[in-house]
C-alpha cells in the first residue's frame, strides 16, 4: 500500500542518452559513515576474535611440544566426543520443552494484560519483568538456596508434611530445575515483547471483530495470534539461541551439586572448562564452532518452518 | 532501503577484506610463546644487598586472609619496594587467571600463591622462576624434609613454603560422648564401627561427611596409606590410581557409603557449612587449616571440638597425609625477581609475619623454628575447648611420607577426579568404580599434551 507508492517515487526518470545517476548514492555513503563507529567496534570485538578462534581451532598446542598445525583434527575429534554430544542432546531436550512452555506462559500473560480487564495492570507488567532485571548469577544463587535439600524452604515444607523433600538438584530433576530458573527469568522479557506487539495492532480490527460478534477468546485466537506471528518468531529464535548457550545456571549450580553437573553439563560449560581448566584452547575453539553450527541449523529450521506456515495461509 | 546491488557488493567485499586482515593480524600477534629459558644452569648467587636497595614495584596475587598485614610489615622493612596485593580468587579460579595472563603475556603479577600440588604443573610450562640465586644458602634446611622435597625439583627451588595441611580428624566431643563413642579413634576399623554406631543413634547426623569429589582430600588419604600414584617427570609420567593401596582406601569408604553411615554431600558450599551449624556432621577429616572455614558457622559448638591424628590402618602406626598447603612462587617473566623473591622469603621466614600467620590466622607453619616454638605448640584454642591442637598437628606433620610426588597436569587431574569420583559416589556406584576411568582419562590427557606415559 503505502510502501509500494514510496518505491515508485524513488525510481529515477530515464534520461535518454544520458548517464544514469544511481539514486541515493550520496545517502548510502553518509549512511555508511554513520555506521562506521559501530562497524569498527564490531570488527574489532566480534569478527576479529572469531577469525582468531578459527585460526586456533586448526592448530594444537601441547603442554610439552609446542604448537602444530592439525587441520580439521579438532573438529573430527569433536564430532566423536561423547561428552559434547551428550551436552547437545541434553540442551536439545531442554529447548524442546522449556521454550514452548515459556512462550506459552508469556503469550497468555501478554494477552491477559492486553485484554485490559486486569486491575493494577502496570504493576503486574513490572512485576513479571523484574526477574529479568535480576542478574543471572544472583538468580542462580538464590534458586540454589531455594532448592536446598536440607535447609531450603521446599525442604522445610516437606518436613512439615512428613514426606522426603524432592531432590531438585539431583540427577533426575536438575535439568528441569534449571529450566524453571530460566523460565522464571525470561518469561517477563518475552511477555513485554509480545505485549508491545499486541499494542501495535490497530484498534479497528477489534471493532470489526466486535461487530461480527466475536468474544475476547475468539478475538485472541483469530486476530491477535496471527498478527503476533512475527513477534513470536523473534522470541522463539532468541530463546532457541539462548537455550543452546546455557552456561550461568549450571556454572553456579556446580558448587552446590558438582556430582550432577560435572565438567560438561552443557556444551558451553564444556568449552569453558576445556579452555580454562584443561588448557585445550584449540579444541575448545573447534567445539565452539561446531556448537555455533548446530545453533545455526536449528535457528534456520525454526525460521523455515514458520515461513512455510506463512506461505500456506 | 533499495541500494543498488553493485555498491552493496563492493562494500561487502571491502568489509570481508578488512575482517580477514584484522583476523590475520590478531592471529599473528596472538599465540604468545613461553618466555625463553633466560640464563638457566647458573646457580650463581645474585648480590641481594645491592639489588634490594633499588626501588621496585611488585604485584602479588594471593588469597590468604592476613596477607595485607604481612605486606605492611614488609613495606616498613623495605621502604623502597612497593607491593600491590590482589586477591584474584581462591584455588581453581586463581590458577585460571594465572594461566590466562601467562598466555596473553600482559598484566603478569610477580609473586603468586602456589599450592604444593600445583608446582610441577607450572614448572612443566616453564612459568616459575628458580629462586636459588636469590635465596640464602642452606635455605632448604629451614624446613622438614618432606616439605623440602615438594619445593626442590630438579635441584632448583620453586617456592617459599607458606603453610601446610597435615591431615587429622576433628570431631564434636559432646556428640560423640552422647553416642557412646570412645575417643580418640585409633584405627580405621574402629572408625567404621563408630560411624555405623553413631548414625544408628542419630539418623539425621553422620560421624563425618566424605564427598565423592574433593580430590585433594582423597589423595591425602591415599598418601597416608603409602600410595605413590604419580611421578612428576614428563618424560616418564606415571599415573597409577588402581594400586591396591588406593583401592584399600576407596573400598573402605564404599562400605560405609553402602551402609548409609557416611554422607557424601559436596563440600565448601552453603549447605555444607549449614551442616556443621546444625549438627549434621559430627566430625571432619580436616587438614590443619580446616577450622578457619568453620569459624563463622560453629558459634554454637565452640569449645566442643577436639582434634586427633588420623585413624591408622594398623594398630600402633603413626602416619598421615597432607591436604593442600601453599607456597609463594615467582613468575619467570617478573621484572623485579630479586624484590619478588625477597618479599616471599621475608614474609614467610621472618619471625614477626610468620608468628602473625600462625597465631592470629590459624595457618599451620612449615618452618622448623615454628614447629619447635613452645609457646605456639602449647597455645590453647577456644574452638577446641582449650586443647593444645598445634602439638597434635605438629606430631602429625612429622609423619607425612616424604616420597610422594605430584603430577605435572594437576588442574586436569583434580577437576577430572572431582567429576568422575563425585558422580560415581553420588549415583551409588562408589569411589572404587571411578578409579579406572579416572586413571584412563588422566593417561589420555597426558598423551594428548605430549607427555610420555609410562606403562
Amino acid at each position: 500500500m503505502t510502501q509500494a507508492t514510496a518505491t515508485a517515487a524513488a525510481r529515477p526518470a530515464r534520461v535518454p542518452g544520458g548517464r544514469r545517476r544511481r539514486p541515493g548514492s550520496r545517502h548510502s555513503l553518509t549512511g555508511f559513515l554513520f555506521t562506521l563507529p559501530f562497524m569498527a567496534l564490531f570488527l574489532a570485538m566480534f569478527i576479529a576474535p572469531l577469525v582468531y578462534a578459527l585460526y586456533l581451532s586448526l592448530f594444537r598446542e601441547q603442554l610439552v611440544g609446542g604448537n602444530t598445525f592439525v587441520g580439521f583434527d579438532n573438529y573430527s575429534e569433536g564430532l566423536k566426543d561423547e561428552q559434547f554430544i551428550d551436552g547437545i542432546q541434553r540442551i536439545a531436550l531442554f529447548m524442546v520443552v522449556q521454550v514452548p512452555v515459556m512462550l506459552f506462559l508469556a503469550l497468555v500473560f501478554a494477552l491477559i494484560l492486553d485484554a485490559g480487564t486486569v486491575l493494577f495492570a502496570r504493576l503486574f507488567r513490572v512485576g513479571f519483568f523484574v526477574p529479568y532485571a535480576v542478574p543471572t548469577v544472583i538468580a542462580a544463587l538464590m534458586w540454589g538456596f531455594l532448592y536446598g535439600k536440607d535447609f531450603g524452604p521446599f525442604a522445610d515444607v516437606a518436613d512439615w508434611l512428613n514426606v522426603p523433600p524432592p531432590n531438585f538438584l539431583g540427577e533426575d530433576l536438575m535439568l528441569w530445575s534449571i529450566a524453571n530458573v530460566v523460565t522464571w527469568t525470561y518469561t517477563g522479557y518475552n511477555m513485554i515483547i509480545l505485549y508491545a506487539a499486541l499494542r501495535a495492532i490497530p484498534a479497528e480490527l477489534y471493532e470489526a471483530a466486535a461487530v461480527d460478534g466475536a468474544g475476547p477468546v475468539r478475538t485472541a485466537i483469530h486476530i491477535k495470534l496471527p498478527l503476533l506471528r512475527p513477534a513470536l518468531l523473534l522470541c522463539s529464535i532468541f530463546s532457541v539461541i539462548g537455550s543452546f548457550q546455557l552456561f550461568a545456571e549450571p556454572q553456579i549450580f556446580y558448587d552446590i551439586a558438582p556430582d550432577v553437573i560435572g565438567k560438561a553439563y552443557t556444551p558451553n560449560l564444556y568449552v569453558y572448562n576445556l579452555a580454562f581448566a584443561d588448557q585445550r584452547l584449540n579444541y575448545a575453539a573447534a567445539l565452539s564452532f561446531l556448537l555455533g553450527f548446530v545453533v545455526f541449523v536449528v535457528s534456520y529450521a525454526v525460521m523455515y518452518s514458520s515461513r512455510r506456515q506463512e506461505a500456506r495461509r | 532501503m533499495s541500494n543498488t546491488p553493485r555498491a552493496g557488493v563492493r562494500l561487502s567485499g571491502l568489509l570481508a577484506a578488512l575482517c580477514l586482515a584484522l583476523g590475520v593480524l590478531v592471529a599473528g600477534c596472538g599465540g604468545g610463546d613461553d618466555g625463553g629459558d633466560g640464563g638457566d644452569g647458573s646457580t650463581k648467587k645474585v648480590d641481594m644487598a645491592a639489588e634490594l636497595k633499588k626501588p621496585a614495584n611488585i604485584t602479588v596475587w594471593a588469597w590468604t586472609p592476613g596477607t595485607e598485614e604481612a605486606v605492611k610489615m614488609f613495606e616498613q622493612a623495605y621502604p623502597n619496594i612497593k607491593v600491590k596485593l590482589q586477591n584474584v580468587g581462591q584455588g581453581p579460579d586463581h590458577y585460571r587467571k594465572v594461566r590466562t595472563v601467562l598466555k596473553s603475556g600482559k598484566g603478569l603479577p610477580d609473586v603468586i600463591h602456589m599450592e604444593f600440588q600445583f608446582i610441577p604443573s607450572f614448572t612443566l610450562t616453564k612459568s616459575l622462576l628458580d629462586l636459588t640465586p636469590y635465596l640464602p644458602d642452606n635455605f632448604l634446611s629451614n624446613y622438614p624434609e618432606w616439605i623440602q622435597k615438594q619445593i626442590n625439583l630438579d635441584g632448583k627451588i620453586y617456592g617459599v613454603p607458606w603453610d601446610t595441611g597435615p591431615l587429622g580428624l576433628i570431631y564434636r566431643k559432646d556428640l560423640l560422648d552422647k553416642a557412646g563413642i570412645k575417643t580418640p579413634i585409633k584405627t580405621w576399623d574402629e572408625f567404621a564401627e563408630a560411624a555405623i554406631k553413631y548414625h544408628e543413634a542419630n539418623p539425621k547426623s553422620y560421624l563425618v561427611n566424605m564427598p565423592g569429589g574433593q580430590t585433594g582430600q582423597w589423595l591425602a588419604l591415599f598418601w597416608q596409606n603409602g600410595a605413590r600414584p604419580f611421578t612428576t617427570d614428563p618424560e616418564n609420567f606415571k599415573a597409577d590410581l588402581t594400586d591396591e593401596k588406593i583401592t584399600q582406601v576407596t573400598e573402605f569408604w564404599d562400605k560405609l557409603y553402602r551402609a548409609g553411615a557416611i554422607s557424601h554431600d559436596a563440600d565448601f558450599n552453603d549447605a555444607w557449612y549449614q551442616g556443621f551449624a546444625k549438627d549434621k556432621y559430627a566430625g571432619w577429616l580436616s587438614a590443619a587449616w580446616g577450622p578457619i572455614f568453620l569459624q563463622d558457622y560453629t558459634k554454637n559448638s565452640k569449645g566442643a571440638w577436639r582434634a586427633q591424628p588420623l585413624p591408622q590402618w594398623q594398630e600402633g602406626q603413626n602416619v598421615s597425609g597432607n591436604w593442600g598447603g601453599s607456597t609463594l612462587a615467582v613468575l619467570k617473566q617478573s621484572k623485579s625477581p630479586a624484590a619478588a623473591t625477597e618479599f616471599a622469603r621475608w614474609i614467610l621466614t621472618e619471625r614477626k609475619p610468620v608468628e602473625m600467620f600462625s597465631f592470629d590466622r590459624f595457618l599451620f607453619p612449615p618452618q622448623n623454628f615454628m614447629l619447635q616454638n613452645q609457646s605456639w605448640l602449647t597455645k590453647p584454642y577456644d574452638f577446641y575447648g582449650g586443647q593444645e591442637v598445634n602439638k597434635v598437628y605438629a606430631d602429625i606433620a612429622s609423619t607425612v611420607d616424604k616420597d610422594w610426588e605430584w603430577d605435572p597436569i594437576h588442574e586436569y587431574v583434580a577437576t577430572t577426579g572431582d567429576a568422575i569420583k563425585g558422580k560415581s559416589v553420588d549415583q551409588g556406584k562408589g569411589a572404587t568404580a571411578a578409579l579406572q576411568p579416572w586413571e584412563a582419562a588422566v593417561k589420555k590427557y597426558a598423551e594428548q599434551q605430549g607427555l610420555k606415559v609410562a606403562d
